[in-house]
């Protein structure tokens, strides 16, 4: 395991960052121009980091498969970024924020580096003022915050249900003010699909100009990825259609490490399945959970006659109904943690008092707020949300309750990264959902926004310093060199030989199976049983993808349909390893809930045999990956089980 | 549910284009608009034919990327709607719909419904920002924002950079967009040091890219999805008129 060096800087807890930023390598001015840097994905981490590099003054090329850097999906996140500033004289700081993170993430996470998002989260939020993001404001012009899921202090800062947009554009502003300035140099509708590796250092990619279909290549001195979460390999998830697990798949079998890719997040507020059609979830903000009540009828058969029509929300009386968080979970209630919230939902449906068709819903309910602050504030506070639920679902929350049940969402695991967010390739990082530093085992609402900023922003900039320091002598490597024909022939081998397959089934008869097995294996609660059953589903699937998949179109060409192939086969690789990774971790922790061990219901952890993170090597696709540990330090909290009760 | 489509095809860019029928059947009235292209799709890849391409992501109509001119609108029947928002429901059994790629001659097709919208980030990169570096920010909180004034910068910040206004003006002017962010930048305190030359370099781009000008028909507002008001061109002209004063 010596390799696994996770690189923690030496001192105590509040100090490391700042000893680390003191001690870093700089690299000169006249040197930054010399040295170029590529960047997958153009979300927030993404986004922010190709922009702050630029203005430092390095040669940027930044890659993102949509048709404007814009588009990425961070741009959906609704309800807010949580940031230790105190403003509201609550009682928050920054080891508050970050024992939260820590403890909201069930023990699973690295306390140096999430000390060091909880500082930074304070920067942030001056930062995006400084662009101009329109944050929510009180009537003295300071900012607005709220409480937001799993948190007893206010410290979210929101721009109505539109948080990540405006972050987003803030971000996007930055980075194209560094295009026109000409120290970006933008790829859209480009994909990556292979990294360049010379002399064991990422020196490239290979991307797909998806526009033409040619396989293009790119130097880089150094390569991050920040091309976001694989939530998609569920093929039903919150995530945008586009999202995938590509880049971080291609770096994983080059030589970069997965970590815990079984953590999964699945958000308790979305709304629920209503047909085979359907191609995507929509999530209800979590900020919902603030005033609306979760519950279910206490009896079957009231659900059963809700179910079948007979019935409807206000025929329950209040004393019939089982506001469930509330009940177990006194002192968190309607907001404690996701995975509980998501876990407790589907508890209360699997004893039969689900209250849509297919049993798998249960209520958000905005009576009692709408009777305590009025109509006009309840629809203020929530402005996009409501009108986007009724538009789904033809229905008004503000008249009857919403119907809601759990989807995927994030995905917590990642590329494994050391402190300075490189994974075990030099010179390549991960940034972002794509990495799996900051969130441990569950993510806290309002934290992903926070991580994918501070890595691009505040975090990165300070790193790479320290590795392209060293890398000022090497001069810019010309692509025809054969280590990037090497890698364009093996993305070029692939591609034809799943165009050529010309099976019967198409790209989404697959994804859809894919994504049945995940959620049946490897959701919300899984068992020893079910998992090794769907590894060998996973690998007959695998086998009959690369032999009966049809792919219309050709190589030379716009073709999503191809795309979408290729995501697709990396999804089915990556699925395999997920459920790898669920079977050897033998207890419950967040979003990882192992139907074997539990306390009546509650996750159990095993932080003797379990406190480490599991990050998987790649040997060979039929072969099994290989584990290495990375062991858990907590030198400044006490372990315990997370209660919310 | 059973329509008939009437699709724009188009090969690539160079190629002619026209419209082609297709009939589509037991569709689900809570399907939307883009599941049942999906479903024609997947119909066609399964007799052999080229699928439909069209642009989407995020399906919640927040990231912009889906377009389609929709029966002669943009998105569709529907107000304040992207196409991704629009529901089978608002349409009648056996209705024929029409559908298009935003059409403009700075979107130049790039496939079927796909188009390059890749002037509006040359827009933004005149100016849609505020020129602040990463690490220079002052405490958030010491810059107070009238509550009226962020929230009406929020109001113009909403626009999701679609495309809409453009294919729904007859002059396809791209002055919603851009006043969308002059605005949003013009009633922030953080936008006011570079306001005038955002102003004038926005513009200038807009015309470069072979947009029109406004002439009050305010289609753009009625197609906008995000409700993006015709007053922030009002704000817009006045910020260009000043700035072009003021750079005398």
């Amino acid at each position: 395991m010596s390799e696994l060096n996770s690189k923690i800087p030496e001192g105590p807890l509040a100090d490391k960052w700042n000893n680390y930023k003191e001690h870093a390598k700089l690299v000169n001015p006249a040197n930054k121009r010399k040295l170029e840097v590529i960047v997958v994905g153009t979300g927030l981490a993404g986004a922010a980091a190709a922009a702050s590099l630029a203005e430092l003054g390095y040669q940027v090329k930044a890659f993102c498969f949509q048709d404007s850097p814009r588009r990425a999906h961070s741009i959906a996140a609704q309800g807010g970024i949580n940031a230790a500033k105190n403003y509201k004289n609550d009682g928050d700081s920054v080891f508050r924020l970050f024992y939260d993170t820590i403890k909201g993430g069930d023990f699973r996470a690295r306390e140096a580096n999430v000390y060091r998002l909880a500082t930074e989260s304070r920067n942030i939020i001056d930062q995006c003022v400084a662009q101009g993001v329109p944050f929510a404001r009180e009537y003295g012009g300071l900012l607005d915050n709220r409480s937001f899921g799993g948190s007893q202090v206010s410290r979210t800062f929101y721009a109505r249900g539109q948080t990540g947009q405006q972050l987003l554009l803030g971000a996007y502003g930055a980075l194209e003010r560094q295009i026109g300035l000409g120290n970006v140099k933008m790829y859209s509708r480009h994909e990556m699909v292979e990294v360049v590796t010379i002399e064991g250092k990422a020196r490239g990619i290979i991307a797909r100009n998806l526009i033409s279909g040619e396989l293009e290549r790119f130097f880089g001195h150094a390569v991050i990825l920040a091309s976001g979460g694989y939530g998609n390999v569920f093929f039903l998830s919150t995530n945008a259609m586009g999202s995938n697990v590509t880049a971080a798949w291609k770096a994983h079998k080059k030589g970069a490490y997965f970590a815990n890719p079984c953590y999964t997040q699945i958000h308790p507020t979305c709304i629920p399945v209503t047909g085979d059609y359907q191609s995507k979830l929509t999530l209800m903000s979590e900020s919902l959970r603030n005033d609306g009540r979760v519950w279910v009828p206490k009896t079957k058969e009231d659900a059963k006659a809700i179910r079948e029509g007979k019935k409807t929300a206000v025929d329950i009386k209040e004393e019939d109904r089982d506001y469930y968080l509330e009940r177990k979970y006194p002192s968190f209630g309607n907001l404690c943690p996701r995975d509980i919230a998501s876990r407790a939902a589907k508890e209360a449906c699997d004893d039969g008092r689900g209250i849509v068709p297919s049993g798998l819903g249960v209520f958000l309910d905005f009576a009692d707020a709408i009777k305590r602050l009025g109509v006009e504030v309840v629809k203020a506070r929530y402005g996009e949300l409501f009108p986007m639920y009724q538009n789904i679902t033809n229905e008004d929350p503000l008249k009857t309750p919403m119907k809601i049940y759990p989807a995927v969402h994030y995905v917590m695991g990642g590329l494994w990264v050391d402190y300075e967010l490189m994974t075990t390739v030099t010179g390549l990082y991960c940034l972002g959902e794509a990495n799996f530093s900051d969130h441990g085992a569950n993510r806290l609402g309002a934290s992903a926004l926070m991580q994918g900023l501070a890595d691009g922003y505040f975090v990165i900039p300070y790193t790479i310093g320290n590795y392209l320091s060293s890398e000022i002598f090497t001069k810019a490597i010309p692509t025809d060199h054969p280590a990037f024909a090497e890698a364009e022939k093996e993305a070029k081998e692939r591609a034809e030989k799943l165009i050529g397959v010309k099976g019967k089934k198409t790209v989404d008869d697959f994804h859809k199976e894919l994504g049945k097995i995940m959620w049946e294996y490897c959701g919300m609660a899984r068992t020893a049983e079910g998992l090794t059953k769907a590894r060998t589903l996973i690998q007959d699937l695998r086998k009959e993808f690369w032999s009966n998949v049809n792919i219309p179109g050709s190589l030379d060409e716009f073709n999503p349909e191809f795309d979408k192939a290729g995501r697709v086969a990396d999804f089915i690789e990556l699925g395999e390893l997920m459920v790898i990774d669920a079977l050897n971790r033998n207890e419950s922790c967040g979003g990882h809930f192992r139907s074997e061990y539990q306390d009546a219901g509650e996750a159990k952890r095993d932080d003797e045999k379990y406190a480490y993170v599991a990050a998987w090597e790649h040997k060979a696709v039929n072969a099994d990956p290989v584990l290495h540990k990375e062991e858990l330090i907590y030198e400044n909290i006490k372990l315990q089980v997370r209660s919310y009760k | 549910m059973k329509f008939n489509l009437k699709v724009w095809r188009q090969k690539n860019a160079k190629a002619q284009g026209k419209l082609v029928d297709y009939t589509i059947d037991n569709i689900n009235a809570d399907m939307s608009f883009l599941e049942m292209v999906d479903v024609l799709n997947d119909n066609l890849t399964r007799k052999g034919e080229d699928p439909i391409a069209f642009d989407h992501d995020c399906r919640e109509g927040i990231c912009g990327m889906c377009s389609m001119y929709i029966s002669g609108r943009a998105h569709g029947p529907h107000h304040a709607a992207t196409t991704c928002q629009l529901y089978m429901r608002s349409f009648k059994d056996g209705d024929t719909i029409y559908v298009e790629p935003f059409r403009a001659g700075a979107f130049p097709i790039v496939k079927d419904l796909v188009t390059d919208r890749s002037a509006f980030d040359r827009i933004i990169a005149k100016g849609g920002f505020v020129s602040v570096n990463t690490g220079q920010a002052q405490d958030a909180n010491n810059l107070p924002v009238d509550k009226a004034d962020a929230e009406k910068a929020m109001d113009a910040a909403a626009c999701i950079g679609c495309g809409a206004c453009v294919a729904a003006c007859p002059n396809s002017a791209a002055m919603l967009f851009v006043s969308a962010k002059i605005s949003q930048l013009a009633l922030l305190p953080q936008g006011g040091p570079e306001r005038n030359n955002r102003a004038i370099n926005m513009v200038n781009q807009m015309d470069e890219e072979g947009f029109g000008n406004c002439t009050n028909i305010g289609a753009c507002e009625a197609e906008c999805p995000k409700e993006i008001k015709l007053t922030n061109i009002a704000r817009m002209n006045r910020e260009y008129l000043v700035a072009s004063l003021v750079n005398e």
